[in-house]
């Protein structure tokens, strides 16, 4: 028996970007001073009492409707008790036996083939504060992330590959920023991911025992952890040993999953009803409400560009990556760009730009409109591509109008005909052993001729238009 | 006659977080084992049909609305703490 | 006679025809704190510097048009959270908290009425108890005999009511612990609907079933001291949306016609029969003033003890489990790891009987006993609350004792848990239930220790309640009777 099926089932942690806490009016901002952001409620101060706050369940429908969940129509509260130091009542408020949303799945492509990824659930709780370790033997806790609204997506175990967990990743991330409750950036723990994969002979019902991989800080290193995670077990298996119920984490030095703890029996969190929170009733209108806000959603998109718009598969696909440059896109298009050009432009030009400089689209100067009105200058051919690269470094770094810049930088293309012939016959009259080059077959001195017209006009010249006034006027003679 | 045993005393104050001395535990058990025997007597009564009742009146979609209030200084989140260092609260780590 | 003889109104009078001052009103609190204290030991702090400018401040300030309130002395039981008070739950745990940040609602609401707060009462440590005798710094006593518990968990707010060191307090109630006292102590004391009164800032025991409520001599100032607490409260998402009646016109009623619910659960055997004649007396003083009473039966009242112990602890269990050293509070000395910091903490600042609570409420929520006691219990409360919503369909009110006995001695009965739980057979089920519930004199026993006769009303029908209460009061005078401080001759 040699032959193993890998299982992943994959919990996903996603804040969710309100302006105040979940249960209390601490405003909800990421990098601010440690405990700034805290108040009595925060700090579980005796005899406080939470509030739910109405946009973080608004939040959580949309993004349980994005995945197709199925929403609760009576939903609640419960308190989930452990004591840690980043938990400051002891009990995390959750939700345990009604979600808010079930039932749901989310569409994944990997190697061309598609398939649907059951999702279990996504309830609404509040994140905890965040303690770090010294070396001291000390550790300190910063309460300001205490209460942040967070939904946890947990998934079927439907996922068969690290690959697929990938690409399951992905999708997820995408939806959820689509639908901006969250903005899913992991550098900053706004999304967060944990990993259950087990291993069982190809054919057999039940599943293996599973390892939980935790503290996985990139979606490649998820798929690294699994990949390791899934070679450990066979190997383990093969060798005539037994997969234990533990908790490991993924070094990414070792490159290797490492032993955190072992599990006895399952945690006993004492889950009861939160008896300071009433219960929730969320009837038609407000499922309606909620769904006529949720915006359409990258697969929509995707299909949009395609069919109405004909772009390539890929031009759609990479446009609608995130919801920033495909919102970019749409509204360069709207402002009058050609679609093919505009495409053209964010996928090379701008997305090289992010790269390099490690920004967001939406952190760019250029705007939309500007972008477009660029594109435009091209088009009518008052700037030539090359000119327009100058025009476009200067418009991603400092923003402003094109035509001004190309204004100022005297960018301006010299497409008057007259003009243009005028300096051309100058330059055949100069230059009579290239026309006869020409005509005897040497093609390369058509080029000398546009080189020299360009140097007359420092380059400002419309180079379509010198080409065919060269050749016009060289058939003259 | 449900009963609790030495054991289940040390786990249940392990999940609270009580230190418990052999005498603690002792006599613990002996209360909680008194307390538990006669709760028994709910076992009289079938509940089978009956709803759970977790709150007395019938509220519904109690929310607030979405707005950052200001409320204690800053300075004021560590007033209390018992040991404190760079305006974070510090504890002794976990021994792992 | 003490200042604290007069009602509200009277003294309100006086203030205004400048007969007396705030500052005789807080002073004679604080002379009479000085004088008895000692015995009673009712109050765990004092006010007393603050309370004294602020007499002076409101005295300059007393205007025609101030409320019934004003300036008068008010004493707060400690697990109601007092923004630069030290507010302790008569617990070593939270022993240095001198300042928790915030006033509880109630405090806001009181601070707008310019009531004084001449200090911090002493009570069962986190209020979990029927004696105070769990408080872990001091054993109140009862004014009446101070060989005598004064009942708990709020003795300090009954005993310095009937001691006459305030003028009134608040207490809170989550088995019985306004109610209980006020009998042991012969005052006033009630327990509003749940959701009347807000919680925010009550040092939570457990959320379902706890509420403020005032503890006064008589059942008029009662009634002004609750308007004064009530209301919706946004910061408490279990406070009612409901609108409040002026308490004070049911004193304009008589009491002709009205039906009287007396469950025969409530005068079984467990009753002493000194406290069953005290309550059959004041129903005969009922029919006297027009109204009826009939026989009926709570058939679930004897599991109300079982169900309210798990459920109760239960969430007290998890209520309590913040207090980890952390934030604020007791931290242990000892040089340990994170775990044993939270254990040693929490096992140095909670007494025993917090301590079985915890335990026993972390048991009955414990994997694999949750259905069987949590939710068992959970059920059976709602067939206590489905037997009160029965009668109340035919009744206007269900009256019986407060307690099955008067104040025991001091020392009698800490060592059986057990018996002093069952003791809460007849308050336990109004807080199961929601109800709100009065206790106020109806008589005294051979020994000369109060006993409380227990009216109970429809929620947010404390109007009823009032108006019942004040026609009894108003036709007896137990109410007018006063301790002579000392132990038995």
């Amino acid at each position: 028996m040699t032959n193993f099926e890998t299982v992943i089932g994959l919990e996903v942690h996603v804040e969710l970007k309100t302006a105040s806490k979940i249960f209390s009016p601490a405003p909800n901002a990421f990098g601010s001073e440690p405990n700034a952001n805290v108040n009595p409620i925060d700090l579980g101060y005796p005899g406080v009492l939470p509030v739910l706050n109405e946009e973080a369940v608004n939040y959580a429908m949309k993004a349980s409707m994005a995945i197709n969940c199925d929403i609760a129509t009576n939903t609640k509260f419960d308190r989930k008790n452990y004591f840690y130091p980043d938990n400051p009542k002891a009990y995390q408020i959750s939700q345990f036996d009604q979600p808010i949303g079930e039932n749901g799945w989310i569409e994944i492509e990997v190697n061309g083939e598609k398939k649907k990824i059951g999702i279990t659930r996504l309830h609404l709780e509040e994140d905890a504060g965040k303690l770090t370790h010294g070396d001291d033997g000390y550790s300190l806790v910063d309460y300001n992330r205490q209460g942040t609204p967070l939904v946890e997506i947990v998934s079927e175990p439907d996922i068969r590959t690290p690959e697929e967990a990938y690409a399951y990743l992905e999708k997820l991330k995408n939806i959820i920023q689509y639908t901006g409750v969250s903005d899913c950036k992991m550098e900053e723990g706004s999304l967060r991911c944990d990993a259950n994969i087990s291993i069982r002979p190809v054919g057999q019902e039940e599943f293996g025992t599973k390892t939980e991989l935790k503290n996985l800080n990139s979606f490649s290193f998820v798929q690294k952890g699994l990949e390791f995670e899934e070679k450990r077990q066979r190997e383990v298996l093969l060798n005539g040993g037994e997969i234990l119920q533990e908790t490991r984490r993924y070094d990414e030095q070792k490159k290797e999953t490492i032993l955190m703890r072992v599990k006895e029996g399952s945690d006993d969190y004492r889950y009861f009803p939160e008896p300071d929170l009433v219960p929730l009733y969320i009837d038609e209108a407000w499922k309606e409400r909620i769904r006529a806000e949720i915006p359409e959603l990258p697969d929509a998109r995707r299909e949009r560009y395609v069919k109405d718009l004909d772009l390539p598969t890929y031009d759609a696909a990479v446009l609608t990556s995130t919801k920033e440059m495909s919102d970019f896109f749409e509204e360069t298009i709207a402002a009058g760009a050609d679609t093919k050009q505009a495409s053209n432009w964010l996928m090379g030009e701008v997305s090289a730009y992010m790269n390099k400089q490690q920004v967001e689209i939406q952190d760019l100067k250029m705007t939309p409109s500007s972008l477009a009105k660029m594109i435009q200058l091209i088009e009518d051919g008052t700037i030539s591509s090359k000119m327009a690269k100058k025009v476009f470094a200067e418009l991603v770094e400092n923003g402003g109008d094109p035509e001004k810049i190309v204004k100022d930088k005297g960018l301006v293309q010299i497409s008057d005909e007259g003009q243009l012939r005028d300096i051309i016959t100058g330059i055949l009259d100069e230059n009579e052993q290239s026309i006869i080059d020409y005509k005897n077959g040497k093609d390369k001195a058509l080029g000398f001729l546009v080189g020299q017209t360009m140097k007359a006009t420092k380059g400002q010249a419309n180079p379509p238009m010198v080409n065919k006034i060269i050749l016009e006027e060289m058939e003259k003679r | 006659m449900a009963d609790i045993s030495k054991d289940q005393v040390k786990h249940v104050a392990n999940l609270a977080r009580l230190a418990v001395t052999d005498e603690e535990v002792e006599m613990f058990t002996k209360q909680l084992g008194d307390i538990i025997n006669y709760a028994e007597l709910l076992n009289e009564l079938d509940t089978e049909n009956v709803e759970p009742t977790t709150h007395v009146l019938d509220l519904k979609n109690v929310m607030r609305k979405d707005e950052p209030k200001e409320w204690i200084k800053k300075e004021d989140a560590l007033k209390n703490a018992p040991d404190q260092k760079d305006g974070q609260f510090r504890v002794p780590s976990i021994l792992e | 006679m003490s200042l604290f003889d007069y009602t509200l109104k009277e003294l309100q009078e006086k203030l205004h025809n400048k007969e007396i001052t705030i500052s005789d009103l807080v002073q004679a609190s604080y002379d009479r704190i000085n004088e008895v204290d000692d015995q009673v030991q009712a109050f765990l702090t004092l006010n007393e510097e603050k309370a004294i400018k602020q007499a002076k401040e409101l005295d300059e300030k007393l205007g025609a048009d101030a409320s019934i309130l004003y300036g008068m002395p008010i004493g707060i039981k400690d697990n109601i959270v007092t923004k630069g008070v030290r507010t302790t739950c008569a617990s070593q745990i939270l022993d240095n908290l001198n300042d928790p940040l915030y006033d509880a609602t109630v405090v806001q609401k009181l601070n707008a009425e310019n009531t004084i707060n001449i200090g911090k009462l002493n009570m069962d440590e986190f209020a979990m108890g029927s004696s105070t005798e769990n408080s872990s710094y001091a054993k109140t006593r009862n004014p009446w005999n101070t060989d005598y518990v004064p009942g708990g968990s709020s003795g300090g707010s009954a005993a310095a009511v009937a001691a006459g060191e305030v003028l009134f307090s608040l207490g809170s109630d989550t088995g019985g612990s306004i109610r209980q006292p006020a009998a042991f102590c012969g005052v006033v004391g009630m327990k509003p609907t749940y959701g009347l009164v807000s919680r925010f800032g009550l040092v939570a025991f457990a959320s379902s079933l706890d509420q403020i409520g005032p503890i006064t001599r008589t059942v008029e100032d009662n009634a002004h001291l609750l308007q004064a607490i009530v209301g919706h409260d946004e910061m408490d998402s279990t406070s009612a949306n409901v609108e409040v009646p002026n308490y004070s016109d049911a004193f304009k009623e008589d009491v002709k016609g009205l039906r009287i619910a007396v469950p025969k659960e409530y005068l079984t055997e467990g009753v002493d029969p000194e406290i069953k004649e005290a309550v059959l007396a004041a129903l005969k003083q009922y029919e006297e003033l027009g109204a009826t009473w009939e026989e009926v039966s709570l058939p679930h009242s004897k599991y109300a003890v079982a169900a309210y112990y798990l459920l109760a602890s239960s969430e007290a269990s998890a209520n309590l489990a913040r207090f980890d050293g952390v934030r604020y509070g007791k931290r242990t000395e000892k040089n340990v790891d994170m775990i044993d910091m939270f254990k040693e903490s929490r096992a140095e600042g909670f007494g025993d009987e917090v301590k079985r609570r915890i335990m026993l409420g972390t048991f009955a929520l414990s994997s694999g006993y949750y259905d069987a006691y949590y939710k068992k219990a959970q059920k059976v409360r709602t067939l206590i609350k489905n037997d009160f919503e029965k009668i109340f369909a035919e009744y206007d009110v269900v009256i019986g004792p407060t307690t099955p006995t008067p104040a025991y001695k001091v020392g009698e009965k800490i060592d059986d848990p057990l018996t002093m739980y069952t003791d809460d057979v007849l308050t336990t089920p109004v807080n199961l239930a929601g109800l709100p519930g009065i206790s106020l004199p109806c008589g005294f026993s051979s020994k000369g220790l109060p006993i409380g006769l227990q009216i109970i009303g429809k929620h947010f029908d404390e109007s009823m309640i009032y108006r019942t209460a004040y026609a009894y009061e108003q036709a007896t005078d137990h109410h007018t009777k006063r301790p002579n401080l000392g132990g038995d001759q």
